[in-house]
């Protein structure tokens, strides 16, 4: 049985892996705004992935991912800046600045369970974007950190780069996830006294899932830097447009599932892409993107992904008249 | 030489003392019970033994050395593991899942600690549901689940925190049978019940608490004999 699902994992997999390599040759998409979105997509999966791993698997809810998206993306803005060198650096050593800054958040914030340890990811987000704002010898404040010259006007380089991301995280959360570590990961979720007791040193391996998490968040950090050419602390370290989107993509794809971040980050780029190329809203565009996910949370608590047999049901019997409340 | 010595365990919650200057042993290869009233400090103890909670005064000795300090993993790495009263499985996951993620302490390799949580689920007669999810399960199923995840620690004692509470008798004459082959492997076990039937037939020393202080302690007959044990069960006759 383990060796047909793996067969069957491994084909979807593949041919996700295929039409994403493929997408920039489609016509349609080979514009440079459907590529934005694309790699927007792809970025939002690998940290959508990262956030899994520490709040779905281990049952971490981080409120707090900017934290390591930020810092991966100031690693690369100040090599540049102070180092002179080109930006991309700051992928490898953002692995060791976040991997570093990981260790500090974790010893402050695992020793706090649930909501507190929430709160307490929230506060490292918030401290490190105040202290961005005023080491302004270091980071240029809220002026921001301009890259001058963009590495590559086109867009396909940037869209391969975030391919590779993406590639490699699904296939770390794959090992992870079959691994002793995923083991003990769900098993701190489901009860963590029970896990400590079984022999498990939860303090150890919720550090692992944070420092992992921590990690891949901040390489997509690096690569934003890149990417955008533009950083400040208001864009890089905010609270709603990085660390609350990252939970609503994983919670609207699928908390816990191999597809979920994903299914979210797609479902979440379109939606507001679309509801912000409306005519008429402005700026209610994100009152609407609420409504929506309120909607979503409701009729599919655990996620396109972990409900996808009512999301199938639904769209198969199509005309048919829905009925209010379900199961 | 005991294999669980407790010494003058003492806990303190504000001003209760929950748990009041208790010394007992546990001898190689027997059965211990813990018994008493609801709220005589019988999970308390447990909890101070396997490192949940620190002592206010007082020592817990396991194979000649005090393991009172450390943590709950490592009191289990050395070889004693516990359950809980209320079931702790890992409700997302299948049963056999469940055990496997106790093997790995002994087994870091995937195929050991799969074979190992086999032979696990073997002994506690539920290889029949090693693919269901362990949510959904009956309590009886459940509550030996909670043992064989223990049990696949490799443990030299067993904690068993009320294994048999609301079982249905197939149940329970079930798990009685697999108590006594526990106890056959060589595994040591300290029990809390409240079953009569479970602790009579099946363990070698009682402990009786009441009020978190030890009110006696002997064999399964000299405890039912003893007025200081009818007393704090029943209350005092007229």
């Amino acid at each position: 049985m383990a060796q047909s699902s793996w067969f069957r994992n491994y084909k979807v997999a593949a041919c996700v892996l295929v039409a994403l390599a493929a997408a920039p040759l489609v016509p349609v998409l080979n514009s440079s705004y459907m590529l934005h979105v694309l790699i927007l997509m792809l970025m939002w999966s690998v940290i959508g992935m990262s956030w899994n791993l520490l709040s779905g698997y281990c049952g971490q809810v981080s409120f707090g991912h900017a934290a390591f998206f930020g810092l991966g993306a100031y690693t690369a803005g100040i090599l540049y800046l102070h180092g002179g060198v080109s930006g991309w650096w700051g992928l490898p050593a953002s692995v060791i600045v976040v991997g570093l800054g990981s260790l500090v958040i974790g010893y402050i914030c695992l020793r706090l369970r649930g909501p507190y340890f929430a709160l307490g990811t929230l506060a490292m987000g918030e401290v490190l974007r105040v202290t961005a704002e005023n080491m302004e010898w270091l980071t240029e404040g809220t002026m921001g950190i301009m890259i001058e010259k963009r590495t590559w006007v086109a867009k396909e380089p940037f869209y391969y780069i975030v391919l590779a991301l993406a590639v490699g995280t699904f296939v770390i959360m794959e090992l992870l996830v079959r691994s002793k570590w995923g083991y003990y990961f769900v098993a701190i979720r489901e009860d963590q006294d029970a896990a400590e007791s079984l022999g498990i040193d939860t303090t150890r391996y919720k550090t692992i899932a944070l420092v992992i998490s921590g990690v891949l968040t901040g390489l997509v950090g690096a690569f934003y830097t890149n990417y955008m050419g533009f950083i400040d602390p208001e864009v890089v370290f905010a609270l709603h447009d990085i660390s609350i989107i990252t939970i609503m993509v994983v919670m609207v794809g699928g908390v816990a599932t191999r597809w979920g971040p994903f299914a979210g980050a797609l479902i979440m780029i379109v939606l507001s892409e679309l509801i912000r190329a409306m005519p008429k809203i402005g700026t209610a565009h994100q009152t609407l993107f609420g409504v929506l996910l309120i909607v979503i949370i409701i009729y599919l608590p655990n996620g396109v992904m972990g409900d996808f047999r009512k999301v199938f049901r639904l769209v198969r019997r199509g005309a048919a008249p829905a009925r209010a409340g379900g199961e | 030489m005991a294999l669980l010595e407790v010494v003058g365990a003492t806990k303190v919650f504000g001003g209760l003392t929950a748990v009041d200057d208790v010394t007992f042993s546990v001898e190689p290869g027997t059965i211990g019970a813990l018994i008493g009233p609801n709220g005589a400090g019988k999970t308390t103890l447990f909890n101070l033994i396997n490192g949940f909670l620190p002592l206010t005064s007082g020592e817990v000795r396991f194979k000649g050395e005090r393991i009172d300090g450390l943590r709950p993993h490592k009191v289990c790495a050395r070889g004693l593991a516990r359950t809980f009263q209320v079931v702790k499985p890992l409700q997302r996951m299948s049963v056999l899942d469940n055990v496997i993620a106790s093997s790995f302490l002994r087994f870091p390799d995937r195929a050991d600690a799969v074979r190992h949580a086999r032979e696990i689920l073997a002994f506690t007669n539920l290889s029949a549901v090693a693919g269901e999810i362990s949510k959904g399960l009956p309590l009886g199923f459940r509550k030996r689940l909670e043992i064989a995840r223990a049990l696949a620690t490799q443990p030299d004692l067993l904690l068993l925190d009320e294994a048999c509470a609301g079982l249905n008798p197939t149940e329970l004459d079930e798990s009685i049978e697999i108590i006594r082959r526990i106890k056959d492997k060589g595994i040591t076990i300290l029990i809390i019940e409240h079953h009569m039937k479970v602790i009579m037939s099946i363990s070698d020393h009682i402990v009786v608490l009441n009020y978190g202080a030890k009110i006696a302690e002997g064999t399964p007959t000299e405890v039912a004999g003893n007025p200081a044990v009818v007393e704090a069960y029943l209350g005092k006759g007229e």
